[in-house]
């Protein structure tokens, strides 16, 4: 299956098949913050739980929807978890920019509707999330990537725990 | 259409007449199964559109020039021969729109507006595409009309047990003759007849049905029916609104502009003839070229045999990946093909439309994967999305395999 490994990297299939830090968490005093990707049907359900000193203490993912977009969502709450708030944008700029830049590349640059994000400087340590950078050879499947990081970034954007919204 | 057709199609002849069919898709054979989102075109048709613009474009009931009279010949040319296709007393009665979902707008926002009676209701069923019901939800929102729906059972069948008790009080029904996600063909007759005997006119969303099927508004008993030419081997870019001779000279004008106008002064304007009075601006003159000829070679092949052949296809596709791939496999809709179009929505396993449609394409095989345009569906169906395999004239029994050697290939990729 000559083109498909670049999408489905053995660790994307593990966080698929093994989802990380799945479930809910009470909220509030935890923010919930939902995304949807309506071509596909794909939907998370973030649970975040941030501390009195700003960091990440606790992350949980619900939903349904593409091996894509529920290992993009398992492999981030692997990599914010206990990260503070400021580490966890520069991560979610790092990721938009990796999506993005490949997808200018292609030749798509309005196809995801993502702000032109510019890579932090300097550059975020990337780790596991490396296996994603493949995805973009398939445009369409960008949102589905993104869908979790995106989601994310609106429970920061929350007031706090009464932003919490259905 | 009269005359001798044969009983069956020659899919091996006539996949040489859709040039797009040569093409390999990552090294491999393209093996087509989206046609119910958009058909691919026959040579004749994508000829016939060249040869419009090569010899004669001009536009259309403009010019007293060779040209202009020649364009225009063309375009009311393929008025009749749509006419004939679905049984239409008169080309009178045939407005080119964009598409069918234009056309269905066109008939919420005139009929809808204008000749709906004050406080009467719409019913639609709970399989429609959103074409047919993002219009309506318009209407509701800006006039307030109620809007009601027909449900469906657990394989994929309009519940109408309660028809009469729905019609009180309704004074349009639109509804889909084929599902595009289920292949359900409804009983458009039987409701037109209960619609009809409760005071209400019949809106047909045959975007799915007209390209597969024989198609008669007589017998359907409609009042307006709703189709596009690119579903039916013909141009993206026109579709087709039928309607009842009196109901559209009742109707008041939906878009404004040239053509659909015989006078206009500064302080008003008296709007042109049926069907023109509906077709505003420069209209699409190559692609009613093509779905000229598309509607050629339809008629062609036949369209009894252009059903049987579906019916046969879709026969075989049931019963061969129910054998091979058993429980895996989930196909929605009625389960015999005699009461379906060749279209079969389906989940398998749990691996996720999305990543099955992708691993497909890998190997040339095109299917759809998502809602399908009829997200209320979706949700009385209990699933997020569906993958959907269909058929048209070109598909067989080795396209059918490909689609079930890709589904075995995805539970492998994802070991689920």
């Amino acid at each position: 299956m000559a083109g498909l490994e670049d999408l489905y990297r053995e660790i994307i299939l593990d966080h698929y098949r093994s989802p990380r830090n799945r479930g809910e968490l009470p909220a509030p005093p935890a923010r919930r913050v939902e995304g949807f990707n309506p071509l596909c049907g794909d939907e998370v359900i973030l649970y975040v739980d941030i501390d009195d000193s700003g960091r990440l203490a606790d992350i949980k993912v619900d939903g349904q929807g593409c091996s894509i977009s529920q290992s993009s969502a398992s492999m981030m709450t692997a990599a914010v978890k206990g990260r503070t708030e400021q580490e966890t944008r520069e991560l979610i700029r790092a990721f938009k920019a990796m999506m993005s830049i490949h997808e200018r590349g292609l030749g798509h640059a309005d196809g995801d509707g993502l702000e032109a994000a510019a890579a932090p400087d300097p550059p975020v340590d990337m780790g596991e999330l490396e296996a994603l950078r493949g995805v973009v050879k398939f445009p369409v499947r960008i949102k589905c990537a993104t869908l979790s990081w995106n989601t994310l970034g609106q429970a920061f954007d929350q007031a706090g725990p009464e932003g919490t919204r259905e | 259409m009269a005359g001798f057709q044969a009983v069956t199609l020659d899919v091996a002849r006539l996949k040489k007449d859709f040039p797009i069919l040569d093409r390999d898709v990552a090294g491999h054979r393209l093996v087509f199964l989206d046609s119910a989102a958009s058909s691919q075109k026959p040579r004749a048709v994508l000829e016939a559109m060249d040869h419009y613009y090569e010899t004669t474009h001009a536009n259309v009931h403009r010019g007293v020039y060779t040209l202009a009279e020649e364009a225009t010949r063309a375009y009311e040319a393929t008025r009749s021969k749509v006419a004939g296709f679905i049984g239409a007393p008169s080309p009178r009665g045939v407005v080119f729109t964009k598409n069918a979902t234009e056309a269905i707008n066109l008939v919420a926002h005139s009929y809808g507006r204008f000749c709906l009676p004050k406080g009467s209701a719409v019913l639609l069923t709970q399989m429609e595409h959103h074409a047919n019901l993002v219009p309506w939800l318009m209407l509701r929102e800006e006039r307030g009309v109620e809007l009601r729906f027909v449900e469906i059972d657990d394989s994929g069948r309009l519940v109408l047990d309660d028809l009469d008790r729905l019609l009180d009080g309704v004074g349009l029904v639109s509804v889909t003759a084929m599902s595009n996600v289920l292949g359900t063909l409804n009983p458009v007759a039987r409701i037109a007849e209960a619609a009809h005997a409760a005071g209400a006119v019949v809106l047909v969303d045959a975007a799915q049905s007209v390209p597969h099927a024989v198609t008669d508004v007589a017998a359907l008993g409609c009042d307006f029916l709703a189709f596009s030419a690119h579903k039916m081997c013909g141009p993206t870019g026109i579709g087709v609104l039928w309607g009842r001779e009196d109901l559209l000279e009742a109707m008041p004008a939906f878009l404004g502009g040239g053509e659909m106008i015989r006078d206009v002064r500064l302080d008003g304007w008296t709007p042109n003839e049926i069907p023109w009075k509906f077709e505003a601006g420069t209209p699409p003159i190559a692609e009613a070229v093509g779905l000229g000829a598309a509607v050629d070679y339809l008629g062609d092949l036949g369209m009894e045999a252009v059903r049987e052949h579906e019916v046969a296809l879709t026969t075989h596709a049931m019963t061969t990946l129910a054998e091979r791939h058993g429980d895996d496999l989930r196909i929605f809709g009625p389960p015999d093909a005699h009461d379906r179009g060749g279209v079969l929505s389906f989940t398998y396993r749990d691996v996720h439309p999305h990543d099955l449609s992708q691993v497909l394409d890998s190997v040339g095989v095109c299917i759809r994967a998502g809602h399908h345009c009829a997200r209320p569906l979706m949700r009385r169906l209990g699933v997020p999305a569906t993958s959907r395999a269909s058929f048209y004239v070109y598909n067989d029994e080795a396209d059918v395999e490909a689609l079930s050697d890709g589904l075995a290939a995805a539970a492998e990729l994802f070991a689920l």
